[in-house]
């Protein structure tokens, strides 16, 4: 298991001050339409390595497009998109692979392979990406990410035995086994229940602590944003309509703001 | 009449062929999951495929067998059934039978794992979903189906001999023997060949509309269905194709 973390507001926590670190991702200019619905207009944020930034949105504000834009696996129609100091735009689909390897995604809908267990599931990335420093070591890195999301004996077991959670954590552990620099949550708590959902956000800020990873989270679920954040940025009307911290957002006089923070 | 959902279709299937061959050949080869596909759709339809054959050679046989005896050419029902069955029904029944096993399963599970995001975990994943799923199911449909033909074929066969059996007494090396005098190469090379077609459809369908599937489940189940009717036609109109080919090349 990660070791515990005081899970505390993020307000009551030292914010990682953006332009202090290195920037790990930067987004440009970016706009996405389908037809005549322009989901993202010009949108622009930068994350800072070992920074969480949250990315605030109504439903159907563009947020989960935003966050597949930068996996790759929808192309912006505009804009650029920087990964760890690569143009994604200009990667063949192998090198795209590679940088694929330093940067987790974290479905809303876990995404588990149903037909395989656990411990298949953590071996398919790693199998996957050819790592030969990590080659032998298969059976520990499953072990040590089973242990990292506290779910150390269900690697034999398939992901219809678990519950939501469980397979959140588990999702969560397939990512982790990569070691990535960048993680990105699409709505991590959604669907969970409240005393769930504050586990996963804790295991958010222990991934965090440990790995010093940069996180991207898309949620809209408040006090799992609260917990989590070192910035949120606010996207409305397809573009970075705010950005702070979780305390400067609660204050911030703009009712659109500060509508979500009521 | 050029925006016809069912050219667009067409189209859609043709791009998707178009792009098995440009990826299909070209490294990274997903060598164990073809094997291991090989294993679902080839080794898991024998006892489907064993029982379809079987019963089709002896309904074949008991059923044309009395008006055979009207004519008195009973002794012609090995030729007539084997000719029968290696020439068409065997190749038709087989593949009709695989499209509802396999072209509903590949349909089915493609589907789900696109409604539940498992194909793109998958690319997220460094791994090509169209060779990891698409190219080792279609190859494994299309080199397995051939191989399940002449298994059906040859129990069709035997089948016929037990049918024949019930109601006389011919030896096996007689009944065999009459079979192979009616046959030449020009009734089962073609009859061989087209089979990898059957199978190549198969696979191609149910893995289209497998991918593209809509969301939820409802598009799941469309998926499946439709990976069935639309091969089951395919398999009809390439049967049609390959009897005027061979009607061309003087083999009918």
């Amino acid at each position: 298991m990660l070791p515990e973390t005081t899970l505390q507001p993020a307000d009551s926590q030292p914010t990682a001050p953006p332009g202090s670190a290195e920037v790990v991702l930067t987004l440009e200019h970016l706009s996405k339409s389908f037809g005549d619905n322009h989901v993202l207009q010009d949108f622009s944020l930068d994350l800072h390595r070992g920074e969480n930034v949250v990315v605030l949105g109504k439903s159907g504000s563009g947020k989960s497009v935003l966050v597949k834009c930068i996996i790759g696996l929808l192309r912006p129609d505009a804009g650029r998109i920087t990964v760890l100091g690569q143009d994604i735009s200009t990667l063949d689909h192998e090198a795209m692979d590679k940088l694929r390897a330093k940067l987790g995604f974290l479905f809303q809908s876990n995404a588990l392979y149903d037909s395989m267990t656990v411990r298949e599931n953590l071996l398919f990335p790693l199998r996957r990406q050819w790592l030969a420093d990590r080659r032998g070591q298969e059976k520990e890195l499953v072990q040590q990410a089973l242990e990292d999301v506290g779910l150390a004996d269900t690697a034999d077991k398939m992901p219809a035995e678990l519950s939501g959670g469980q397979r959140k954590r588990i999702a969560l552990a397939r990512t982790l086994i990569l070691r990535p620099e960048i993680i990105l949550y699409d709505e991590p708590t959604t669907g969970l229940d409240p005393i769930t959902a504050r586990e996963i956000s804790a295991l958010i800020r222990q991934v965090q602590q440990k790995y010093q990873t940069a996180a991207f989270i898309i949620s809209h679920d408040m006090d799992s944003v609260r917990l989590v954040a070192d910035r949120v940025a606010m996207l409305a009307d397809g573009r970075c309509y705010a950005q702070g911290t979780y305390q400067e957002l609660a204050k911030h006089e703009d009712p659109r703001v500060n509508q979500f923070f009521i | 009449m050029f925006n016809s959902p069912f050219l667009a279709e067409t189209g859609a299937i043709v791009q998707f062929v178009g792009r098995f061959f440009r990826e299909g050949f070209r490294p990274r080869y997903e060598v164990r999951e073809f094997f291991y596909q090989c294993f679902v759709v080839g080794y898991q339809s024998l006892p489907m495929v064993g029982i379809t054959g079987f019963i089709m050679g002896l309904v074949l046989t008991l059923q044309s067998r009395p008006t055979m005896a009207q004519f008195g050419a009973e002794s012609w029902i090995p030729t007539m059934v084997g000719l029968t069955i290696i020439r068409e029904m065997g190749p038709i029944i087989t593949a009709l039978i695989f499209a509802g096993k396999i072209g509903s399963s590949i349909g089915a599970e493609l589907g789900s794992m696109r409604v539940t995001e498992q194909i793109d975990a998958m690319e997220v994943s460094g791994t090509n979903p169209f060779k990891y799923l698409v190219v080792t199911r279609v190859l494994a449909t299309t080199l397995m189906l051939p191989l399940l033909t002449v298994l059906a074929d040859a129990i069709g066969l035997y089948a016929s001999y037990v049918g024949i059996n019930t109601q006389g007494v011919t030896t096996l090396a007689l009944f065999t023997n009459n079979i192979l005098s009616g046959l030449t190469f020009a009734d089962v090379l073609p009859a061989f060949f087209k089979t990898f077609f059957f199978g190549f459809a198969v696979g191609i369908v149910g893995c289209y509309k497998g991918y593209y599937a809509a969301k939820g489940t409802a598009g799941v189940g469309a998926a499946a269905n439709s990976a069935v009717v639309v091969s089951s036609l395919l398999i009809f109109i390439l049967d049609l194709l390959a009897v005027q080919i061979t009607g061309l090349l003087g083999f009918n």
